[in-house]
């Protein structure tokens, strides 16, 4: 009989190996799904992982790398201070919408003033949008003990609305024709997050992806705050004994995840997307979720797995226009992903045990 | 001399790393009480689960009044005459007696005739219970009774006893021995597993002793005294903690009218507890598990609020102060459950030491960690309390539960607190190190500490304590001096036998 066994060391080995060899895992039977489509595995594996980085469009495609990947990178990396404490904000996307609402009505509101002022303001505001969003599940939670889970999930929605209110009302482009969405902030210079050097795709927003990461590395490895959010996470009642105190970790968390989801929203507007529009939400705070799992939770983790993620992504599109791979089976093939790394993190806790099991 | 009743030879199991039992022999004659002592881990728990076929030897044979015997589960083992008390009960709260000994039976016989069944043998053993009572209300020594009483109706020849003694109050123990004494004088044959001394003396016939998974030695425990079986048990000459004379100063600790309600549905509410303690002086808190001392403790430490007058030190008001503002005035506390509450199971000793530490050792600077200091006073733990581990990296769950123990004690003493508030601290210890605690909260009082040590171990609280109360269902005796209190008058502060009677046999 095949069992577990749970290991008295978590081991270190596999903890490193796991992303790796569910990449492998993930390229193999991803090939076999696609051979079974009809189509020529190792073309549509190569096109996917190879295509976007070496490929004969990669001067295109790269930085687009760093327009996708920014984004997750820097909601993933909230999402995992809250998720190593056991406090799951699902609504990532919401605070996303949110920040985006925010920072560019704090934008239009000056609108046409040239002022180097009304970035940074609009930076603020993004991460205020964001932020207020995030404490409403927070102090639900803190005072009469609801689930952030729910909150936080059915606040999104709520969101969508308000972006789409904003969109044809408040928000709305008077020079536009009447077409829904705001004015386009990339034609107008003090609003916009142009690429800080032409052609990579560099802009603010995978500066601040950077930052967080530094941040969150040093919050959980060097600061008090990071401490007691692992510890609350690993043992609760240990926690309460060492003196943490929950309902302030949950506002932390849950904060500092909103505002940067709602940074993330700030800089996806007035830069790769320019505008408020009813459509601008993609999904981007909920793929963070996966990211977050992805990268372990770990801040250089989740670094990685945003790159890898923004590749599948950039390769899957090359893939269904290339090769017509159907959308469904490129989401299949990301789902892969994350089923192959869950399950093979197993393996960091526990061994695989060959014999009967023994009564202890 | 006749066929033993069963006779063990040569019984080996091996774990991966670790020979739980080594070639182990004896045997236990009918009608014979047979005591099997041994330090935690010394392997009685895998011999007796070989005897009831929970887990099978690798090597060696069982025979069973000169037949082999090889149970290859419980249900065959009880077949065969065999049944076990196990030290934690195995019983549905919200079912009565008779409910919950039926569904423990093979083929349990209409309900009616069953409560009749347990009233004849209660009433022949002097157990008296009723078997339509709730178990959810029944105190520990009454639960047990309803599990002895689930083996005698399968009518055993041999009854094996897992520490029963643990969760009974000083009465309760009397009224089980008497139980006992009779079973065996119908030939009944105990296995008797404790380690506590001064019971198997008055109690047994025969004692067999293990170390390592090895049988070092046998005894008559009635000609034996307590300290040469506790030599043979730990394989060395013991070290009796010293205490020193000392003088007690102010008061340090001091808790009036304190009332808590229970934090969850099965917790204790705390009701107007009053305690006192002064500097240098050791303050043991008995009572049977479950009676309030967790809850107690987390007053002290400061994870559960109180008014602000209720907790006072060096009487200043202190009950709305947590954890962390607790330690830094001196406040120090080692909860019972190492891991998961005293101690962060998957994280390394030295993330652990940071734990309670981080305050009084300086280990945080303007919110930012010092893990080069953290590090180094982990290490100064598990050098001081001879804590075996290959080091400070290493996961608290890899240590086993007494050398956590030790560095969760050592953790705390070794940050030189006012007042130290313990809960069980030498629980799962082998003998050698309880007395290194013991001692260490000895030193500790020495130098002018107030202790407080909550705990079920009644000779451990006589060895160290200067003052004595006891926790009964959130309760807490008025303290009296230790010194002269009766093994009686403990027992009586600890709330009696709970309302039950002595065998009228």
């Amino acid at each position: 009989m095949i069992r577990l066994e749970k290991r008295p060391q978590p081991s270190r080995a596999w903890s490193l190996a796991t992303p790796l060899v569910a990449v492998l895992a993930t390229m193999a039977f991803g090939g076999l799904l696609f051979a079974a489509l009809g189509k020529p595995p190792v073309e549509a594996i190569r096109t996917i992982f190879w295509e976007p980085l070496f490929g004969e469009f990669a001067f295109y495609y790269r930085p687009q790398l760093l327009v996708k990947g920014a984004p997750l990178v820097l909601i993933a990396i909230g999402l995992s201070l809250g998720f190593r404490a056991g406090i799951w904000n699902i609504g990532a996307e919401g605070q996303y919408i949110m920040g985006a609402i925010f920072g560019a009505g704090a934008g239009l509101a000056f609108y046409p003033s040239d002022s180097f002022l009304i970035f940074p303001f609009m930076v603020i505001a993004g991460a205020f949008g964001g932020w207020i969003w995030a404490m409403i599940p927070a102090v639900l939670k803190t005072r009469f003990g609801t689930n952030e889970i729910l909150v936080s999930l059915m606040l999104v929605y709520v969101a969508e609305q308000f972006l789409a209110s904003v969109s044809l009302g408040l928000l709305k482009n008077p020079e536009g024709f009447g077409f829904p969405g705001s004015r386009n902030l990339q034609s107008w210079d003090a609003a916009h997050n142009a690429e800080l050097i032409a052609g990579t795709g560099m802009h603010w927003g995978v500066v601040s992806a950077l930052i967080a990461v530094i941040f969150a590395y040093v919050l959980l490895n060097r600061h008090m705050t990071g401490y007691h959010i692992r510890l609350t996470g690993e043992a609760p009642r240990a926690a309460r004994f060492a003196g943490v105190n929950p309902a302030r970790l949950v506002l932390f968390c849950l904060g500092t995840s909103g505002a940067l989801a709602g940074l993330a929203g700030m800089f996806e507007v007035s830069g790769p997307s320019g505008q408020v529009s009813i459509d601008f939400n993609v999904g981007y705070g909920f793929t963070a979720i996966i990211v977050a799992f992805l990268g372990r939770l770990h801040p250089v983790g989740i670094l990685l797995a945003g790159g890898l993620m923004a590749l599948t992504y950039i390769g899957g599109d090359i893939a269904q226009s290339n090769l017509q791979l159907p959308a469904a089976a490129i989401q299949v093939f990301q789902g892969m992903l994350l089923f192959f790394l869950l399950a093979f993190d197993l393996l960091t806790n526990f061994r695989i045990a060959i014999g009967k099991p023994e009564v202890a | 001399m006749s066929v033993p009743l069963l006779s063990l030879q040569g019984l080996t199991k091996a774990y991966p790393g670790v020979v739980a039992n080594d070639t182990v022999s004896f045997d236990i004659g009918e009608g014979e009480v047979h005591a099997l002592l041994g330090e935690n881990g010394a392997g009685k728990s895998t011999l007796v689960k070989m005897i009831y076929g929970l887990v099978k030897p690798d090597s060696g044979k069982m025979l069973l009044r000169g037949q082999p015997y090889e149970p290859a589960e419980p249900r065959q083992a009880r077949a065969d005459g065999i049944a076990m008390v196990f030290q934690h009960f195995s019983l549905f709260d919200a079912l009565n007696v008779a409910e919950n000994i039926a569904l423990g039976m093979e083929n349990p016989p209409e309900m009616r005739d069953l409560a009749a069944r347990i009233r004849e043998v209660s009433e022949t053993y002097g157990l008296p219970l009723d078997p339509f009572r709730t178990v959810g209300d029944l105190s520990a020594g009454e639960r047990q009774r309803v599990e002895i009483i689930r083996c005698l109706l399968q009518d055993p020849k041999l009854l094996i006893m897992d520490e029963p003694t643990s969760v009974l109050t000083p009465q309760e123990v009397e009224i089980l021995f008497k139980t006992l004494q009779k079973l065996q004088s119908e030939g009944t044959s105990i296995l008797y597993i404790s380690h506590k001394l001064e019971e198997i003396r008055t109690l047994c016939d025969h004692a067999t002793i293990l170390r390592l998974g090895k049988n070092v030695g046998e005894c008559t425990p009635s000609e034996t005294s307590a300290r040469d079986m506790a030599e043979m048990m730990v394989g060395s000459s013991l070290q009796t903690p010293q205490r020193a004379a000392r003088e007690f100063g102010e008061v340090a600790m001091d808790i009036t009218g304190l009332s808590v309600p229970a934090p969850s549905a099965f917790g204790t509410a705390l009701k107007n507890v009053h305690l006192k303690v002064r500097k240098g002086e050791i303050l043991g808190i008995g009572g049977v598990a479950g009676n309030g001392q967790d809850e107690l403790l987390g007053v002290l430490s400061g994870e559960t609020l109180t008014d602000a007058d209720a907790v006072k030190l060096h009487g200043k008001p202190i009950g709305r102060l947590g954890p962390t503002a607790r330690r830094r005035l001196g406040v120090l506390a080692a909860p019972e459950e190492r891991l998961g509450h005293a101690a962060a199971p998957d994280m390394s000793l030295t993330e652990n030491a940071m734990l309670t530490g981080s305050v009084r050792e300086g280990l945080e600077k303007n919110g930012f960690l010092d893990w080069g200091a953290t590090k180094a006073f982990a290490e100064r733990i598990i050098t001081a309390f001879d804590v075996r581990t290959p080091g400070p990296g290493n996961a608290a769950r890899s240590l086993s539960g007494g050398n956590l123990q030790k560095f969760v004690i050592g953790r705390e003493v070794l940050q030189d607190p006012d007042v130290l508030v313990v809960n069980q601290p030498t629980w799962g210890v082998d003998a050698a190190a309880a007395a290194a605690i013991r001692q260490s909260l000895l030193d500790l009082a020495a130098k002018g500490a107030a202790v407080i040590c909550i705990s079920q171990d009644l000779d451990e609280l006589m060895e160290i304590s200067d003052s004595f109360a006891a926790l009964n269902e959130g309760r807490l005796s008025a303290p009296r001096e230790a010194a002269g209190l009766t093994v009686d008058e403990i027992g009586l502060m600890m709330g009696g036998a709970h309302g039950m009677e002595v065998a009228h046999v």
